[in-house]
Formats: structure tokens, C-alpha cells, sequence
């Protein structure tokens, strides 16, 4: 098999954009990976959103973005799975190449969130959730965080305050990063000051929903233009898992198991240990998901995933460095966006472009994202190819 | 910004120089405080937008409050009201859907019948803009003095962040030749767009509005353009002004664009009242002018900005007289109705805004 590159990458500042329609934010990140891809054609998009029908009373983004680009004609779907669209759709693009069907493919995630506010924003979020036995009683994502944050605070015997360093740390890294919705790092008493929104829950502890968009192109490894200017980042494998969409339906809520088992999985299939993972863009949508996702991810004992927001494990130079430029709680949560926004920021790391977050000789990634309370999980992989690999690769 | 017009000929200018001949204010004298809109809503917590607003009272309503902010800008100018030809009401809280409240105005000031009378509708400019229209009504020669009054009873829905800062309270300017002016008014500029910030939909008793999008593409973007425009076609800078009052809805917003225009802290605080009596909607800038020529002195230039949602702003340079002097102190000033002060808590704003169910 050929091995499955990110040969363009490119992305929208997330944030409120008043001005900017669902299929413009689209387009300009189109337009920026097509660029650095350096020319290569897609014969295929994948177009990954959560909300647009909801949100902006519109389906069939596949035709609509393809069209809008300029693309009219090629293969064209959306593929959704609440916050892990992003990564379900990166997945189905590296099926696509992976199985022969394509040899490049562009995947674009694309949130369009600002088109609607208060209840129906609400509501449209809640659509997530299982509509008959959670959504109908009125819970929504982030009071049902909260409701796991609490259990977890019980049961661990975690700090309350402990939880700040996931914040601090997001948004210390999102400070330098011009795509950034919140460039600004925040302190630790403003952390402690930070209004309640769902007790335990505060306002520092949620990511924002905003707008955004974010592409990457797809190639087979030996199609790449001569000249291609970029240092080689393949995707070395790919995952997904699901569990029980309705929370109370697990025997151990605290056990984000398919976080675990799209991990594994995915360590597995590329032949590492987590150990040899230099970053991981996890999906800290509320800082206690961060704490849950590195549990299961296996950088920490159940319950102990709060103490690496203690002492630096998780900051840039730590032993395994989260939300490098600023993850969802500083970047911003663009919704079905997410998980294409994780592949652009590995593979600015892996290609050493990350500025002044550059993790030092990052060679593998690991991303993340989750739909819901992990209902939804998948997880990729990426990997810098050394000097001999830039070389033709062959196909097998 | 419309970049083929020539910049002289954005500004509304008069054939004839016009000027404010007489200025009144009105606020009522209840309070709310701010925090007590907390302690219902929010259990105390978070922050406010201001200190208190200002409530009207139970017999009350926009026409009373114009009839009393027009009463003292006759004074002040000491014009007969038979002279008046216009006496145009701009509000978001009329009285009635249909019937003016100009005419109840107008009857009680004596300007009746050899007058116009009209009730203006553009949410907190709709005052700004009766008075651009009666310095064309004015400035035409079509009348000698044309009373433009701005005056809101403000709508919050309970629990509604605008239920903190929808205050009362507003101001009315007799218009008429530059000449028979405290301030003459040297040029206005208008900035429209149709933008959906905030709206109440006809029979909605409380207005709606799009949260964080009133600010950067409504309020900022518009006050922006409409100061840009009418300074640079007038060859102004913020140093050439004594005086700047901008449409204030909450504390930091006029702070915030007073200093992104390049204005100070101090040319912004006579007319900055929006802590101590909230957002007068129709009346909120004017009655920051009116606090600014209470104390303005000969020769001082004044911008004031309002801003209405929908949207747009309605942008003036004025240029303080010397009757100044002899006029002001005709009747109340803006801070005499301030300090005329009686503090309720919630429960009282509830039955005297009528939010309480009776049948």
C-alpha cells in the first residue's frame, strides 16, 4: 500500500465571522491547502460538519462546496458524526486513497455556527445527543460534562483548582497562533474567578462554539509534484470506535472507551507505543474531557489524568504536550471543523512550521477527536518521513 | 463607505446655518440598580453594565417625558411655540402603535395646529434622525424652528441582558437659524446599512437581538464609518473637539470607541451619563449632548455619534455660541434630573413596568 500523505494544508481563523458565509469560510480554506499542496488535483471531496442543516437549514454540502470551489463534477459527501466529523471525514479520505479509489482527496471540515444563537443554537447541539432519552430532558453537552466532572471530582478526590492547568496550558499555546479564536494566555486566579456555567463547570473550563474551516489534501505518496516544498507528513494510521450514544447507558461513565480503543487501535496499526508519540491534539471541548481523554489514551492511570495539568507534563516541552496551538478551549471549537483543524496543526508541527510552539524534532503526532462524550472517537496518527523516505515511495 | 462620492458631498449641510435654539432634558427620578437585576436573575454574580437606569414612574410615558424635555428647551430659548412648524417625536416606546405621540406633544406645548407633527421609528437613533430631518426642514427655509425630540422608555424582557441597562429617560432641541443658536450645528453625516442586530416585531412586547452581534458588525462598525466619514470630510481631527458623546447602550462601548477614534477619557465624560441612569434608547446620546452643553463654553466644538440598530448612525459637528451663557440656566440641567434620585428594588420595577401578570 502506498503510503497516504497531507500533501496541503490549510486553514480559516476560527472565530465569529458575521460576514462569512458557511460555503465561503469553506472556500478560503480550500483555497490555502490547494496552494500548498502546490497544484495536485482532488478527485474526490469530503466535507465534514456537524450542524449546517440545523444551523444553516442546509444538507448536501458535498455538491454545494464542490460546486462553490469549482470542483462541479468530481465525488462529493459529507460525512457527520457530531465533534468527531472532522476526523471520521479524514479517516474516509485516507479509506478512499488507502484502498486505491482515489489518489487525491480533499478533505475540508466546515462550521458554520454563528448563523443562529441562544435556544436554537442550544437545540441544534443537542441533536448530538440521544434525542429520546437524554436531549428530551433537556441536558445538554456541557451540563452533562459537568455531571462527569463532578463524578470524577468524587471519585478521584481531584482538586477542583487542579483542572486549571488544562485551560492555562490551551491557551498559552493558542496565544501564538494567528488562527487562534482566544490568542491570549490567561492566569491562574482568573481561572479561579471565571463565572460558574454548570457547577462544577466554568467559563474557562468550555471551549466556544464559533465558525471555521480547514482543509488538508490527501495524496498517494509517489503522485506528489516535482519541487513539492514541504518535509514529508504521512498519515500512518487511522481509526475509529463508537460506544453507547446515551451516557447512562455505560456501566462506567468515567471510561471514555472509545477514546481507548480508537487509540489503541491506531497505535497498533502504526507499529508504536504511546510512548514514541512527541504530541497529542486531544479534543478538550470541556477541560475535564482532556483529563478523561489522556486516561484513556494511556498517558495516565484512571483518575490520575488531572495530576499531568500539575507539573508541566502536558506543556510544550512536557513529556507528552496537548493542544499545541491552543486546542479547542484556545483555538475555539469549530464543531464538525475540529478534527481536519488537528491534522493542519500536527502537520505543522511535523513539518518543524510551528513557530514558536514548535515542538523539538516532533516526528509523530497523535489527533484525536470526539463526538459527543466519546460516543464517537477517532484517532490518526501522523508521521514525519525522514530524508530516505522523501525519495519515491513504492507501493506494495 | 461609498468611495464615489466626493467626501464634501457626504455631509448634510443646510442652505441656510442651523443651530440648536433651546435644549431640554428629562430623566425620571426612579433607579434601579443594576445589582438588583443580579440578585433576581443571576443569583448576584457576574459583572454589570452600569451602576442604575432610570425607571419611569406609573404615570409615565413617552409623551409626558417629551412634553417635560420639550418644555425646557423652550425655555431655554424663549421662542413662542406658535413659531413652531414641526414637532417631531423620535422613540422605540411610543404609546401607541398607531396615533402619534407628536400630536399629544405639540397640543401640550401650544404648537397646535399650524404644525407638522411626526413619530420617527429607527430604534435609539430614531432622535438623531428627527433631528438631521428638522435641520433640512429649517435649513430649507421651510420653517424658522422645528422641535426634534428623542425619548425611550426602554423594553427588557426579564432576565434579558438588556433588562440591566434598558433605562428612561431622553431630550428634545428646538432647531432653528444659526443665528438664534447656543450651538450651531456645522455639518451631519449619515451611515446606514440594513443590519439585524436588534428588532421588536410588531406586537412583541420585548425587543430581541443577536447577542455578540450588536457589537463589531452593528454598534462598532457603524458609529465607526459615521465618525470616520464626517471628520475626514470636514478636515477634523479628535484634538479639534472639547466635546465627543457617542450612543451609549452600556459603560464600555462609548469607551471603548471614544479611544479606537482617538478620543479621550475627558472628552467623553461630560456626556457619558449611561452608568447612573442606563440606555434612554432614542434619548441616549442626545442627553449626553444636553449634559455637554450644560457645561460647554463659547467656541467649543462637540461630536456626537448615536447609533440606532437595523442599523445605522447619524454623525454632528457643533460649534457652542455665546448665548450659551444666558440660555442654560433657563431650566433644569441634565445632572439636576440625575440627582433627583428614589431608589426601588426589583419588586417595585416589576409592578411599575407592568411585568407582573394582573389578568
Amino acid at each position: 500500500m502506498a503510503d497516504v500523505l497531507i500533501a496541503g494544508i490549510g486553514q480559516s481563523p476560527v472565530g465569529e465571522h458575521w460576514d462569512l458565509s458557511l460555503r465561503e469560510l469553506a472556500l478560503h480554506a480550500i483555497q490555502a491547502a490547494q496552494q500548498d499542496a502546490g497544484g495536485l488535483q482532488p478527485q474526490i471531496v469530503i466535507v465534514a460538519n456537524m450542524l449546517a442543516p440545523l444551523l444553516s437549514n442546509q444538507a448536501h454540502l458535498g455538491a454545494l462546496i464542490a460546486d462553490f470551489a469549482g470542483m462541479s463534477g468530481i465525488e462529493a459527501f459529507t460525512v457527520e458524526a457530531a465533534g468527531a466529523s472532522g476526523g471520521a471525514a479524514l479517516r474516509a479520505g485516507y479509506l478512499a486513497i488507502a484502498s486505491g479509489q482515489a489518489d487525491v482527496a480533499l478533505v475540508v471540515g466546515v462550521e458554520k455556527f454563528t448563523d443562529q444563537i441562544g435556544a436554537s443554537a442550544e437545540a441544534a447541539l443537542a441533536s448530538a445527543a440521544d434525542s429520546d432519552f437524554e436531549a428530551v430532558h433537556g441536558i445538554t453537552s456541557t451540563a452533562q460534562a459537568a455531571l462527569l466532572m463532578r463524578r470524577y471530582l468524587h471519585e478521584t478526590g481531584a482538586p477542583r483548582q487542579a483542572f486549571a492547568g488544562f485551560s492555562i496550558t490551551a491557551h498559552a499555546n493558542a496565544a501564538s497562533n494567528p488562527n487562534a479564536m482566544y490568542p491570549k494566555p490567561i492566569s491562574a486566579s482568573a481561572y479561579q474567578k471565571a463565572s460558574l456555567v454548570s457547577e462544577p463547570l466554568n467559563l474557562l473550563d468550555i471551549a466556544s462554539f464559533a465558525d471555521g474551516a480547514a482543509a488538508v489534501i490527501l495524496a498517494r505518496s509517489d503522485l506528489l509534484p516535482a519541487g513539492y516544498p514541504h518535509p514529508l507528513v504521512r498519515i500512518a494510521a487511522s481509526s475509529m470506535a463508537t460506544d453507547t450514544l446515551a451516557l447512562h447507558d455505560r456501566p462506567d461513565p468515567l471510561d471514555f472507551q472509545a477514546a481507548r480503543l480508537s487509540v489503541e487501535r491506531a497505535l497498533w496499526r502504526a507499529g508504536i507505543a504511546p510512548d514514541q508519540v512527541d504530541l497529542f491534539e486531544l479534543y478538550d471541548a470541556y477541560s475535564i474531557y482532556a483529563a478523561l481523554s489522556l486516561e484513556a489514551a494511556g498517558y495516565a492511570a484512571r483518575g490520575q489524568g488531572w495530576q499531568l495539568a500539575q507539573n508541566g507534563d502536558i506543556s510544550l516541552n512536557g513529556a507528552i504536550p496537548i493542544a499545541t496551538l491552543g486546542g479547542l478551549k484556545g483555538r475555539g471549537n469549530p464543531g464538525g471543523a475540529t478534527g481536519v483543524y488537528q491534522a493542519v496543526e500536527a502537520s505543522l508541527q511535523l513539518r518543524g512550521k510551528a513557530g514558536a510552539n514548535q515542538i523539538a524534532g516532533a516526528r509523530r503526532a497523535l489527533i484525536q477527536c470526539l463526538g459527543g462524550p466519546a460516543s464517537s472517537a477517532v484517532a490518526h496518527v501522523l508521521e514525519r518521513l525522514d530524508d530516505r523516505s522523501a525519495s519515491r515511495l513504492t507501493i506494495d | 463607505m461609498n468611495e464615489e462620492l466626493p467626501l464634501e458631498g457626504l455631509l448634510l449641510k443646510p442652505s441656510r446655518p442651523v443651530g440648536i435654539a433651546g435644549y431640554g432634558a428629562y430623566v425620571p427620578r426612579y433607579r434601579l440598580p443594576a445589582r438588583e437585576v443580579a440578585r433576581i436573575w443571576t443569583d448576584g454574580q457576574g459583572g454589570l453594565p452600569i451602576k442604575e437606569k432610570a425607571v419611569p414612574g406609573l404615570d409615565e410615558d413617552v409623551a409626558t417625558m417629551s412634553i417635560e424635555a420639550a418644555r425646557n428647551a423652550l425655555k431655554r430659548a424663549g421662542v413662542s411655540p406658535s413659531r413652531i412648524r414641526a414637532v417631531w417625536v423620535g422613540s422605540e416606546s411610543h404609546p401607541y402603535a398607531v396615533k402619534p405621540t407628536s400630536t399629544i406633544v405639540a397640543e401640550a406645548i401650544g404648537a397646535v395646529p399650524n404644525v407638522q407633527a411626526a413619530d420617527w421609528q429607527f430604534a435609539c437613533k430614531a432622535g438623531t434622525e428627527a433631528m438631521v430631518a428638522a435641520v433640512g426642514f429649517v435649513g430649507s427655509n421651510m420653517a424658522d424652528y422645528a422641535l426634534a425630540i428623542g425619548m425611550d422608555t426602554a423594553q427588557g424582557r426579564p432576565g434579558d441582558a438588556l433588562e440591566y441597562t434598558a433605562g428612561a429617560g431622553g431630550a428634545a432641541f428646538l432647531l432653528g437659524p444659526a443665528e438664534d443658536s447656543l450651538a450651531v450645528i456645522e455639518s451631519a453625516y449619515s451611515y446606514v446599512t440594513d443590519t439585524p442586530d436588534f428588532w421588536r416585531r410588531a406586537y412583541a412586547k420585548y425587543p430581541e437581538h443577536g447577542q455578540r452581534f450588536t457589537g463589531e458588525p452593528a454598534y462598532f462598525t457603524h458609529i465607526t464609518e459615521a465618525a470616520e466619514a464626517i471628520l475626514r470630510a470636514s478636515g477634523a481631527a479628535p484634538a479639534d473637539f472639547r466635546y465627543a458623546v457617542f450612543h451609549q447602550p452600556n459603560t464600555k462601548f462609548p469607551q471603548r470607541v471614544a479611544a479606537q477614534l482617538g478620543f479621550t477619557e475627558e472628552q467623553i465624560a461630560a456626556g457619558l451619563l449611561v452608568p447612573l441612569i442606563g440606555n434612554t434608547y432614542a434619548g441616549a446620546a442626545i442627553i449626553g449632548l444636553t449634559a455637554i452643553l450644560d457645561e460647554a463654553q463659547p467656541g467649543d466644538r462637540i461630536l456626537m455619534v448615536s447609533f440606532g440598530s437595523g442599523a445605522g448612525s447619524d454623525a454632528f459637528i457643533l460649534r457652542v455660541t455665546k448665548l450659551i451663557n444666558e440660555r442654560r440656566d433657563r431650566a433644569p440641567r441634565t445632572q439636576d434630573y440625575i440627582d433627583r434620585r428614589i431608589e426601588i428594588d426589583y419588586a417595585m420595577y416589576a409592578r411599575m413596568r407592568g411585568k407582573l401578570v394582573m389578568e
